[in-house]
Order: C-alpha cells, then structure tokens, then sequence
C-alpha cells in the first residue's frame, strides 16, 4: 500500500535550537498514527510543519505524492490536511453550531458576494452547512450543548468542539495534538473511541500527539516517538513498548512516565 | 437566510420616519437650519465610522479612517473641478480608489496585529496629508476650492435629483443625500455582518490561527474587508468635500481618525448600528460643551472614559433589542 502521507528528512532549526532533525516517516490511509515523547521533543512542530503553519528548515512533506510543506495553512486545509490545536483553540463567542457552521468553508459553493445578495448556490449552502452541522454535532454527541456559547464548555466538551470544527471540513488526514489533555480516564476513554469512531465511520486518517499512554497504546496503530528532535523509534504499540531506546527516553526524563 | 421581525420592521420604519420626516418638520418649525449642516455631518461621518466598525470585526483596530476620507475628498474634487465630471458619477469612483490604496497599504500592514496595527494606522492619516502638501494635482496648502455643486441627475430626460445650485435649499438635498447614504451603508453593513462574510470575520476576530486552519485565506478576507472599509471613508470624504465645496489637506486630520474610531467604542463594537449613534453623541457631545471653553477637551475626555468604564460594550448595550445583531 503506497503512503497517504510523507513526512520525508524534515528539519527544523529555530536559531541555534534544532526542534525537528531528519524526521521521515510515512502515514497509511485510514491509519491512526501518533506521535509521542518528552516535553519539547518538537511534535507540535512537526505538526505545524505538515500543516504549513511553520516552513519547514529543510525536507518536506508529500501528501498523496504532492508536495504540502512550505505552504499556507488555508491551502494544505483546502487539499484535505486539517489540524487542530494543543490550547484550547476555538471561536470563545460562537455557539458550538455557529462554530460548525463557519468551519464548513470548504465546502462553500457560492461566492461571498452570493452570500451578501442571497443566491439560490448560497442559500442552497446556508441549508446545508445548517444540516451537516447538525449531522456531525450529534455524531460526536454534542447535541445538548449544540446552541451554547464555546467559552462556557467544559474541556472534555471543548475538545469534541475542536474536532467537531476539524472534521467540518471534511478532512482527508486529522492532525489532533493532545485531544485528551486534561482529561480524566472516563473521559479520555470516551474520546478514544470517538476518534476511532471519526477513522471507521468517516474514513479520516488521524495523527495525533499525545502524553496519554495508555490511551496512546490503545488507539494507535502505529507509533512515532521523538525525543530532543530527532526520532528514535517507529512501530507498533508492542514494539514500541518493549523499545530499550522509548524506555531510556522516557526514564530520562522526570515528569514523564511511560506508563504501561 | 435573514428575515426581520415585525419589531425590526417597527424599528426601521420609525427610524426613517425620523430622520427623512420628523427632522425636517422639526427643524422648517424652529427655524435652526443650522441643524441641517451639523445632522448631514453626523451621517457622513457615520459612514466613515461604519467602515472602522467592520475593521474592529476583523480584530483591527483601525485609527486611519480619515486617511481614506481625505483620498475620497480630493478623487471627487479633482475630477469635477478638473475633469468636469458630474458629482455623482465620482462618488463611487472616490470610494473605489480609496479601496484600491488600502489594497495595495493592506497587503503589508495588514499582517500586523493589535497595537501594531493601530500605531501604524494611525500614521496614514498624516501619510495622506503630507502627500496632498506636495503633489501639484491636489494644489497643495491652498487646497481646491469653490467646488461646484451636484448637478442633476436625470434618466432619459426624467430628473431623479434636480441640480443642487438651483436649489434655493441646497441645505436640505444635501441632508437627503447625507441620511440616503447612511442609510444604504448601514443596511448593507446590518446584511454584510449576517451573511458568511460576516461569520468568517467573527471568525477571525476570534482566532485567526483556527480560521485559517479551517481552510479560510485570512489575508485576502482581511484585504476585503480592509477594502470595504477604506470604500466607506471614500464616500463618505467625497460627500463632505462636495457639501464644503472646498477640500483642504487639513479636511481630515489625525483627530478625525481617532474620532472615526471613538465612535465605534462609544457606540458599541458588537452592534452593527452602534458607529450611528456613537457618530451622533460624541458630535452633539462636542458641540455642547463648546460653552465651557478651553476645559473643553479636559471635560470631554472624562466623560469619554467615564462612558467606556460604565459601558464597556457601548452605548447600544443599553438594549435596543430591535437594533440588536441577530444572534444568527
Ligand atoms: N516558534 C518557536 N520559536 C523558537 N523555539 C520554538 C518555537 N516553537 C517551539 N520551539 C522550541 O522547539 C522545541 C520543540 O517544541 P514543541 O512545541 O514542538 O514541543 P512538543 O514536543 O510539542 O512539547 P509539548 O509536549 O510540551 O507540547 C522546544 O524546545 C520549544 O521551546
Ligand atoms: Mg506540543
């Protein structure tokens, strides 16, 4: 099977600081791949490299053999690569469906002209982003909370919201960074099975970062892991739980635990 | 997509009743056709104001409107006095031109963010004032004066707007054609602010990063809206330039700009018709207290801060549920 994603020798320096060095690796269709390690091992700017939302120093990342890296978010998002962010990220004075409904851009067919006059291809849109929102707040089992302001959701909420906005787009590949952060076993038990739910039920690709081992071991089909940039293993959640190299990496370091 | 509701029908009616009815009685009844000049003032400035209003929904904070007025006063005195042009013809073209600088301005400042691009902003003002002291075209200090007024308009022989120098109340066609004005800004402003370009403002107003993470180009929605913006200031210095009948590298300064911006905070910064009534206090506001001479400014600015610490979200805050923006 030929790679939906390449992430070929990409490195990315920030003045004498290396985040990034010769990382390749490829993604699979269909996949979920995550990306773990220490605190400031550079996956968020790996992320943000295949996103287009840093260039990358060197290297470059292919998306169904086409070049993604060096780019502007907006475009990476219209070709079918879509982040989410680690912070809380979301539009604070918009209703979750006021948030759905604006992140369905890509899907827009009229002008935003066409929009200002009322045509038949906008308000043909205006129906449809209103029922898609609908469709993907209730798949993510939003539905009570859909006409709340995003500034008053609680995290496990917010986080859904987040995806929610990323899959409203209609997303080839779903780059999640810390979808389960601050979150609570139940609650990140929950959301595994959602982003599972998002890979089987609508066919995204999910990479994602996370902290969260057990959740990490239990979501993932294959697995990157960074440490001080450069990348020091690639395999599955078996492999890479009895790599000496993880082990050292992850005992090395005070506040991380490789939990298993 | 965007219906009103029998009370913002209600509201509309009242209001151009208002300002195309009960104003003009009021003012034939007391005799103060002074009203006219400074209630035509209050509307052009309104729509200056809107356009700083639709920069605040993209997240920037616009102190460069009068920049924008001025190009729009001298593109308009320009090509009447020296093209011959009718006024009317030069309204949009004043607008249109102010648009097409803050295109080629907006593509480098507008990357710019919060203080940033205030502070830069507010240097185009003088920018414009400086250029207009130096180029031949716009005369320099002495400025172009005795500038015709509006001829006709006329269809096919039919006479829409009759030539304002055969007016014997110039005074009075001028306000029409203030509040006329105002009037189709704001209902494309209220239209504007409720379809997608309005929601993808918001947007970005919010959190850029996400917005363009989302598939929006931020740049060129900033630039469009940036241009809209700088449209208003056109029309809006064009108008008054032709009401003056003079245009002065002085016609808009520093302080305009500013005001522009005041307005909106005043007025409220969520609220599509708060630049109107911000337009409307601060310029009465001023005038009253012309009585107090030189604590003037002191007392002004007091009670400037006082209303924005009272009423952070504006005068329009005070609930006019039928002006509200639609929460759609
Ligand atoms: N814009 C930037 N400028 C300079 N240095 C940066 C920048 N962004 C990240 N870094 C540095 O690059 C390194 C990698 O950061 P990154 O955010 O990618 O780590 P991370 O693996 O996501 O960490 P965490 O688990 O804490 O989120 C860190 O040392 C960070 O300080
Ligand atoms: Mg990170």
């Amino acid at each position: 099977m030929s790679a939906l994603l390449e992430v070929k020798a990409v490195t990315k320096r920030f003045g004498g600081l290396t985040a990034n060095h010769n990382i390749s690796f490829d993604v699979a269709e269909n996949e979920i791949l995550s990306v773990i390690g220490p605190n400031g091992a550079g996956k968020s700017t790996l992320f943000k490299m295949i996103s287009s939302f840093l260039p990358t120093t060197s290297g470059e990342v292919l998306f169904k053999g086409e070049r993604i890296s060096n780019l502007k978010p907006h475009i990476v998002a219209r070709k079918g690569v879509v982040r989410t962010f680690q912070e809380t990220t979301i539009f604070k004075s918009m209703t979750v469906r006021e948030s759905v409904i604006v992140a369905q851009h890509l899907r827009a067919k009229a002008s935003l002209a066409g929009y200002f006059w009322g045509s038949k291809t906008a308000l043909a849109d205006v129906a449809a982003f209103g029922a898609y929102a609908d469709e993907l707040i209730d798949f993510l089992g939003l539905g009570d909370i859909r006409n709340e302001l995003a500034s008053n959701l609680p995290q496990g909420h917010l986080r859904a919201l987040g995806i929610a906005i990323g899959l409203a787009t209609d997303p080839t590949v779903l780059l999640l960074d810390e979808p389960f952060a601050g979150m609570n076993h139940d609650e990140t038990m929950q959301m595994v099975a959602l982003v599972k739910k998002v890979r089987d039920d609508r066919g995204v690709t999910v990479l994602l970062v996370e902290h969260d081992m057990p959740a990490v071991m239990n979501i993932s089909d294959r697995i990157v892991v960074l440490n001080f940039g450069e990348m020091i293993a690639e395999g599955t959640p078996t492999q890479i739980q009895n790599n000496e190299k993880v082990i050292e990496a992850y005992l090395g370091s005070a506040d991380d635990e490789i939990g298993v | 997509m965007l219906k009103l509701t029998m009370g913002q029908w209600i509201g509309l009616g009242v209001f151009l009743a208002a300002i195309f009815i009960a104003v003009p009685a009021l003012i034939a009844a007391s005799g103060r056709t002074d009203f006219y000049f400074t209630l035509t003032s209050v509307a052009l400035l309104s729509i200056a104001s809107a356009g700083v209003w639709l920069m605040f929904y993209i997240g920037r904070i616009n102190i460069g409107q009068g920049a924008f007025a001025l190009i729009g006063a001298y593109v308009s005195a320009i090509l009447v006095t020296k093209a011959g042009m009718s006024f009317w013809l030069t309204l949009p073209i004043a607008g249109l031109f102010a648009a097409f600088v803050a295109v080629l301005i907006g593509l480098p400042i507008l990357r710019l963010r919060g203080v940033y691009f205030a502070m830069i902003s507010l240097v185009l003002t003088q920018v414009v004032t400086l250029t207009a002291l130096a180029l031949p075209i716009t005369n320099g200090a002495k400025g172009i004066t005795s500038i015709p007024l509006p001829g006709a308009i006329s269809i096919f022989g039919l006479t829409l707007v009759p030539d304002f120098a055969s007016m014997e109340n110039s005074r009075l066609a001028f306000y029409y054609t203030a509040c006329f004005l105002m009037v189709l800004t704001f209902a494309a402003m209220y239209r504007l602010v409720n379809s997608r370009l309005g929601h993808i403002c918001r947007s970005m107003q919010q959190n850029e990063e996400l917005a363009a993470s989302i598939g929006i180009n931020i740049a060129y929605i900033r630039i469009v809206v940036f241009a809209i913006s700088s449209f208003f200031g056109g029309i809006g210095g064009a108008m008054f330039g032709s009401i003056a009948q003079s245009v002065y590298p002085s016609t808009f300064v520093v302080t305009d700009s500013v005001n522009f911006m005041l307005n909106c905070f005043l007025g409220g910064l969520g609220y599509v018709f708060g630049p109107m009534l911000g337009t409307l206090v601060l310029y009465f506001g001023w005038d009253l207290l012309f009585e107090s001479g030189k604590y003037q400014l002191l007392i002004y600015s007091s009670l400037l801060i006082a209303a924005m610490l009272v009423l952070p979200n504006g005068l329009l805050s005070l609930r006019l549920d039928m002006f509200r923006r639609s929460g759609k």
